[in-house]
């Protein structure tokens, strides 16, 4: 911990709160742990895909003859070898549209729909013979017109994707074709009548450019089928059970037939959900009767991987002069990239979460475009409605003449608070997060230099639970197996082992966490959402809870007594009324050999009661007049975590969300061309910021407890990422009076508004 | 009797209804008892059997982990809400 992090706990426990190491640390950074691209099996054929040079085309042919006779070559697919090329409307029936997107999306059929689409692949001795095999595949395409921009995409002389999309709005379909996939609309109160009641009412449109997550590592995957039939997959993944189901579904497989690996993970934030390559590895293992390995390059992870979606915006808030909210509105568009599936509901649901308000309309669209599909990205949809939400009110502020944080304040959310979309809040820490914030030395203190300026902004994710599965073995030394399905990504071996540790009483050294295969473990679903160590905790701290009644049921065999005569504290059994009767935990794992064999616990959850997490980010920021370049000098972000389980580990993903929402403030954007082709897929031209461009951020955790969680948890990885856009953009109007309303905020914009504003 | 919000792109079929007391011990009852009332309002919000692929029942806040098949209290609020997943 260093100074600059502080942590406002309310409770204190022996091993949650602490900072231990973690189990995975010294093999991660020694370069002993094992990765996708580290797979060798025996006869392993490398993979390349041949993919689309055109954003929008029909594919009139596909010869594959010269590079099946290229020598080393043992297999090429194209869609005709998927399972969907087989199958009729008939007999899919009502699932015909969801199942061809899926399969396009591994292999394209009979249309391209972004620059990078897969439309053939090899499988050879090694790399280089795989991509000259792709030399020798002859594409015949039809170009067609190609939209990247998603107000564009709606219009209706717009060029179509899907012939047979129409827009879904509730249930109630569209009677034409349309590349909006989806309309959703919450009301709450009347807005119009909120807005009449204003004093202030500010409206403003904005937009976000297409960003990637970023990951280090790209995505891989190696297939190999049994002699029975029997697939096994070792991949990059946020959650091998996502895997096995994507899999299953595209080659109509039962699940039971595959088993997925997961590997360690290279980073994800949420692009690692969708198997892109998974399928395709298998077809070729299959064809080939061989294991076959397939990694991306940098280039296809930019092109072919998902980004967070592009979006537009229109934002409208009232308020009374003493600043009283009184009618929100949000009209948001965003784009799905090539199939449906953008994180508008996200959008909606966040964008005002932050404040109590009576008079409440969201509006949410989902839009295909050609680009590669869109991926979660850590809070997807959040982000992008924070950067329109924030601005405006920090607009609304400036008008009023009130203090960012005094505005918030006044109308924060809270427990009680209904949201837009329905359900009630229950016990949340935003008020608390924002006395963090204007308590903060930073917030006291001026920013320093020339054109500066500071910004404020808020920040909401509502964290999830969904499915874990965990089991807790005694060994004969004491020690304790913890078994697990989720991916670990952010240190979550350590967070649910001292979870774990922490219920049983014993050392968090004596806990030895592991993730492992689909057959190895019950349905976990993904690490995403902000839900690992809240739900795999809870499954972890339910697996202990049995082995702990188990051990009180073993010492009661040993000492002939009665179960209830005995019970379980501070890692060990004792009996109530005997004080000679005593065992610590490692002394009565010895006896377990000798007196009945081994003590499990499992437990499969499936929780509610995850806490929302909300966030507030000061940024400091200086703007040079001359070059437009704006540059970060002094950031804190504040969070609620419920507690804290591993301090170090919620600083560092508050520090990394903050990090690339920075980024996305300032840089980075997927960069089209005028036909829709992305003119920048490398890390020289998709400027990430580095440990150069930025100050240390600061971070302060406040706890208010989860009551859904016994240790009070709430999800921590996500919510970060949401504020700092706005927050920049907030402090660039400080520092040089201009409203940015388009991300990144380059200082090409910045400039361009400044000639504006000064006439030229 | 449940308290049931009707989701504000459904008004139409409701007369404008905002939110209407409804009897059932589960949300697949729930959602027969609102079709009683307003016929068509089943064919939005399910498909298949299950609750659209886009929405999710919220009872007293929490998502519905078991889809037509949650438990309703005698005093729970239903919402139909957004289907989200995170990153």
């Amino acid at each position: 911990m260093t100074l600059s992090n502080q942590v406002l706990s309310e409770v204190e426990y022996n091993v949650v709160g602490k900072r231990p190491v973690r189990p995975d640390g010294v093999d991660k950074v020694t370069g002993r742990a094992q990765y996708g691209a580290d797979v060798k099996l025996t006869g392993l054929l490398h993979a390349k895909v041949l993919r689309s040079p055109h954003p929008h085309a029909r594919i009139r042919s596909i010869d594959t003859g010269k590079a099946e006779a290229l020598p080393g070559v043992k297999a090429v697919i194209t869609a005709k070898d998927l399972p969907f090329a087989a199958l009729s409307r008939e007999e899919l029936g009502g699932d015909y549209n969801r199942l061809k997107f899926a399969s396009d999306h591994m292999l394209a059929s009979d249309k391209v729909l972004y620059k990078g689409h897969p439309v053939a692949a090899v499988a050879a001795v090694n790399a280089h013979v795989a991509e000259s095999a792709l030399a020798l595949i002859e594409v015949d395409y039809e170009p067609l017109e190609a939209v990247v921009d998603v107000r564009a995409a709606m219009r209706d002389d717009a060029p179509l994707l899907h012939a047979e999309l129409r827009t879904s709005s509730m249930g109630e379909i569209g009677d034409k074709p349309s590349n909006v996939a989806a309309h959703l609309s919450y009301e709450k109160g009347d807005v119009e009548q909120g807005f009449g009641e204003a004093d202030v009412v500010v409206e403003r449109e904005l937009t976000t450019a297409s960003v990637h997550q970023g990951y280090i590592e790209p995505h891989n995957s190696t297939a190999f089928w049994n002699t029975d039939g029997q697939l096994n997959l070792w991949t990059s993944t946020q959650g091998a059970f996502a895997v096995r189901a994507a899999v299953a579904d595209v080659l109509r497989l039962p699940v039971s037939r595959i088993k997925v690996t997961p590997m360690e993970i290279g980073g994800g934030f949420g692009g690692k959900i969708t198997a892109y390559l998974d399928a395709i590895a298998a077809t070729l293992s299959q064809k080939a009767g061989a294991p076959v390995k397939q990694l991306m390059t940098r280039a296809e992870v930019f092109e072919a991987s998902g980004p967070a979606p592009g979006s537009w915006m229109k934002v409208k808030v009232g308020a009374k002069n003493d600043g009283r909210l009184t009618a929100v509105q949000l009209e948001v568009a965003m784009d799905a990239g090539a199939y449906p599936g953008s994180p508008v509901m996200q959008a909606m649901t966040c964008a005002f979460a932050c404040y109590d308000v009576e008079n409440g309309k969201v509006d949410g669209y989902d839009v295909v475009v050609n680009k590669p599909k869109t991926a979660a990205y850590r809070a997807p949809g959040s982000p992008q409605a924070a950067f329109g939400v924030e601005t405006v009110m920090d607009e609304l502020c400036q008008q009023l003449g009130l203090d960012p944080i005094d505005f918030r304040l006044l109308n924060a959310a809270k427990e009680g608070t209904r949201r837009i979309e329905g359900p009630v809040a229950r016990r949340i820490g935003f008020v608390e997060c924002l006395e963090a914030a204007r308590d903060h030395d930073h917030y006291r203190t001026p920013p320093e230099g020339e054109n500066s300026g500071r910004g404020v902004a808020a920040g909401y994710w509502m964290n999830r639970g969904f499915q874990s599965s965990c089991v807790i073995t005694v060994n004969f030394d004491g020690t304790v197996s913890l078994i697990m399905g989720s991916v670990d990504i952010g240190g979550t071996r350590a967070s649910i082992a001292q979870q774990a540790a922490e219920t049983l009483g014993i050392a968090y050294e004596d806990v030895k966490p592991m993730v492992v295969d689909t057959d190895s473990i019950g349905f976990t679903f993904i690490t995403g959402g902000s839900r690992t160590s809240f739900a795999t905790g809870l499954a972890a701290i339910e697996a202990a809870e049995s082995v702990k009644a188990q051990m009180v049921s073993r010492a009661a065999k040993i000492w002939d007594a009665a179960e209830d005569d005995v019970e379980y504290a501070d890692g060990a059994v004792r009996h109530k009324s005997d004080p000679e009767l005593r065992l610590g935990f490692k002394d009565l794992a010895r006896q377990l050999a000798t007196t009945g064999g081994t003590v499990a616990g499992q437990s499969n959850v499936d929780p509610a009661g995850e806490g929302n997490s909300y966030a507030v980010h000061l940024a400091d920021v200086q703007v040079d007049p001359d070059t437009g370049k704006t540059e970060v000098t002094r950031y804190t972000a504040i969070q609620d975590a419920g507690k804290a389980v591993h301090p170090s580990y919620v600083e560092g993903q508050i520090q990394g969300g903050a990090v690339q929402g920075i980024g996305w403030a300032l840089n980075e954007e997927y960069y089209f061309d005028n036909s829709g082709r992305m003119m920048n897929p490398t890390f020289l031209d998709y400027r990430m910021p580095t440990s150069l461009d930025l100050p240390m951020i600061d971070t302060v955790i406040v706890e208010v407890a989860n009551s859904g969680h016994p240790y009070g948890v709430r999800g921590v990885g996500e919510v970060p990422i949401v504020p700092p856009m706005a927050a920049i953009a907030n402090g660039i109007h400080e520092a040089t009076g201009l409203r940015l309303r388009s991300l990144p905020m380059t200082p090409g914009k910045i400039l361009e508004e400044q000639w504006e504003r000064n006439g030229g | 009797m449940a308290k049931v919000y009707i989701p504000t792109m459904l008004q139409t079929l409701t007369g404008g209804v905002k939110q209407i007391e409804c009897q059932g011990r589960n949300v697949r009852q729930i959602i027969d008892g609102l079709e009683a009332q307003y016929p068509g309002i089943k064919a939005r919000l399910v498909e298949d059997g299950e609750i659209r692929s886009n929405l999710a029942v919220a009872i007293d806040g929490d998502v519905a982990r078991m889809g037509m098949l949650e438990r309703v209290g005698e005093t729970s609020e239903v919402h139909f809400v957004p289907a989200i997943g995170g990153g």
